[in-house]
């Protein structure tokens, strides 16, 4: 890649194509952003933010419809102008089958469209026994808080990918692609190699990466995900927003670097920290913002931030209601009630079977505290109905649903004594009354890997594309 | 006296990560949130107080830049644990509404 001229600085452009590939954009914006003369357009395809399911199940958040939908126009995009596409942390999770969807749906658009290119697949699905060695020989530390991490959670694990840095992007782009697919990727280092590769400041290039991987977030009101454009030379980056209805300013660019972030001013990559300390923001107009002052600090080691799933169980659920005020007035008594006639019930029909010691039966009380559980400040029920969610993991999912079932049995008729006779003291909206959740998930690492070089966790593989 | 809820322009949680959460209290002019600021009345000890968490467990960011204050704190449950309840962290900062600002 050798787009710097000596005659000239170097500016280097680049189009976001939304802040997740598969929750939309609008076509105008796009071609708005190729008519600006992008050096390359890329999308964030992952996060965490929908729980551990994706990574457990290998499934995604959005639907593959919306998926194949934003990957046609941004492909077509990029053919269209000879410039490379990145998109990263494919799937949601950027697991194995997470990047085995998405290079397949390349090239089922590929195929429809008529189109033929140089592609990589950068995996990030990490080696079970590549981690135990590394764990072994100390290089895998907690970050904070992190839940416990040995070889038997390895072991347990259903998959564990490593987030990469810019490097394997780069490399694959060196290596010939001009589409690139990667598995579990640092969102900014989808948009961060190309403009340092060529010559930009760090510090505005990993800022700029960090505003534009969420796509037009940082405008001031954003009805619909949307494409984002920024500028980068010098000393700064300009950022400005493909929808003529969208506007950013410098306090809703400043504003956006606090979200879903710890810290809103120190960012940590695995190549080293984005210090946002002496940023500053300035109106070029009424929608363009120019941001300087941001500052890249090289890390002393280079370390991979770990994600990882284990199955915890299957689920079943009873979802109810309950309208009659005596037995709301008493609703944690009858929980606890409701819980010991569901342990007898167990012991009676799991008698033998070891699933019956491992089940974990549990009833959220919306109306009290079901969103808060025990941080809930407000200690009395100020509303006339209660919504109950009887919940039931189990090691099978025939177990999880044949305690749901007798948890429904025993809340529809649990007595309270100011009623005498055989009540039904729970509406169930539902027949039958239980739902399967299938199996659940939980994130059981949070912790850095300290490779020999950015490249040996995310292998690369090049697939030529069409005919 | 007035709520921190009637002077902000925006209050929220999110995720920060499976692990963490946190909390942005937004202004849209500069009065409100150097009104905020003054008051004392938003701070890490008392973020911690309503979170049921030592002091030294909460991050607490004053952003001038952002007309924000920012407060990050371990999950009470990692996010989707069984007993977590709000997957995405999205409607924890109620508590935060009801602070009382002089």
């Amino acid at each position: 890649m050798n787009a710097r001229s000596p005659t000239s600085p170097v500016e280097v452009r680049v189009l976001s194509g939304t802040g997740v590939c598969g929750s939309g954009f609008k076509e105008s914006s796009l071609e708005a952003g190729l008519a600006k003369r992008p050096h390359f357009i890329g999308c964030d395809a992952g996060s965490t933010d929908p729980g551990p399911f994706a990574l457990g199940t290998g499934g995604t958040a959005f639907p593959v419809r919306a998926i194949k939908r934003d990957l046609r126009l941004m492909l077509r995009a990029a053919r269209r102008a000879k410039i490379p596409l990145l998109i990263g942390s494919a799937g949601t999770a950027g697991g194995e089958p997470h990047l085995a969807l998405f290079g397949r749906l390349i090239e089922e658009i590929a195929h429809e469209e008529k189109l033929e290119f140089p592609m990589a697949l950068i995996h990030a699905e990490q080696d079970k026994e590549y981690l135990k060695r590394r764990l072994r020989e100390g290089r895998i530390t907690p970050l904070s808080p992190a839940p416990d991490f040995d070889e038997q959670t390895i072991d347990r694990a259903t998959r564990i990918v490593g987030m990469m840095g810019d490097e394997p992007w780069l490399r694959a782009l060196d290596q010939g692609a001009e589409v690139v697919i990667a598995g579990r990727s640092s969102d900014c280092a989808i948009f961060a190699g190309i403009p340092t590769r060529l010559g930009v400041d760090a510090g505005i290039a990993w800022h700029a990466a960090k505003i534009l991987e969420c796509g037009a977030a940082a405008v001031i009101s954003r009805p619909s995900p949307d494409c984002m454009f920024a500028t980068l030379r010098g000393d700064h980056f300009d950022l400005e927003p493909l929808d003529p209805a969208l506007r950013c300013s410098p306090l809703s660019v400043a504003a956006h670097s606090l979200y879903e972030n710890a810290d809103p001013f120190r960012l940590v990559e695995s190549s080293g920290v984005l210090d946002l300390t002496h940023v500053t923001y300035e109106a070029l107009d009424e929608r363009r913002v120019r941001v300087r002052g941001s500052r890249y600090e090289p890390a002393a080691r280079y370390t991979v931030k770990l994600e990882g799933a284990e199955l915890v169980g299957y689920q079943s659920i009873v979802i109810g209601s309950i309208r009659d005020p005596y037995i709301i007035r008493q609703i944690d008594s009858w929980v606890e009630r409701l819980t010991e006639r569901v342990r007898g019930r167990v012991a009676d029909v799991l008698r033998g079977d070891p699933a019956g010691q491992s089940y974990v039966f549990n009833v959220r009380v919306y109306g009290k505290n079901g969103t808060m559980g025990a941080l809930e400040p407000v200690t009395e029920i100020r509303g006339h109905e209660l919504c109950l969610v009887m919940e039931a993991t189990a090691p099978s999912q025939e177990i999880a649903t044949t305690i749901a079932s007798m948890a429904r049995h025993q809340a529809l008729h649990l007595p309270i004594p100011e009623w005498r006779g055989f009540i039904t003291g729970m509406a169930c909206p539902y027949s039958p009354a239980y739902l399967e959740r299938g199996p659940v998930y939980r994130f059981c690492v949070n912790h850095v890997v300290e490779p020999d070089d950015p490249y040996e966790m995310f292998p690369i593989e090049h697939v030529h594309v069409g005919n | 006296m007035a709520k921190l809820g009637e002077l902000a322009r925006l209050i929220r949680s999110k995720n920060a990560g499976p692990f963490e959460l946190t909390f942005d209290i937004m202004f849209d002019d500069p009065a409100s949130f150097e009104r905020v600021r003054a008051s004392g009345a938003l701070s890490r000890e008392v973020i911690a107080r309503i979170y049921h968490l030592a002091t030294k467990d909460v991050k607490f960011f004053v952003v001038p830049d952002a007309l924000a204050f920012k407060a990050s704190i371990p999950r009470p449950r990692f996010q989707s644990d069984l007993a977590d309840s709000d997957n995405h962290g999205g409607q924890q900062y109620a508590p935060l509404i009801d602070i009382e600002i002089a």
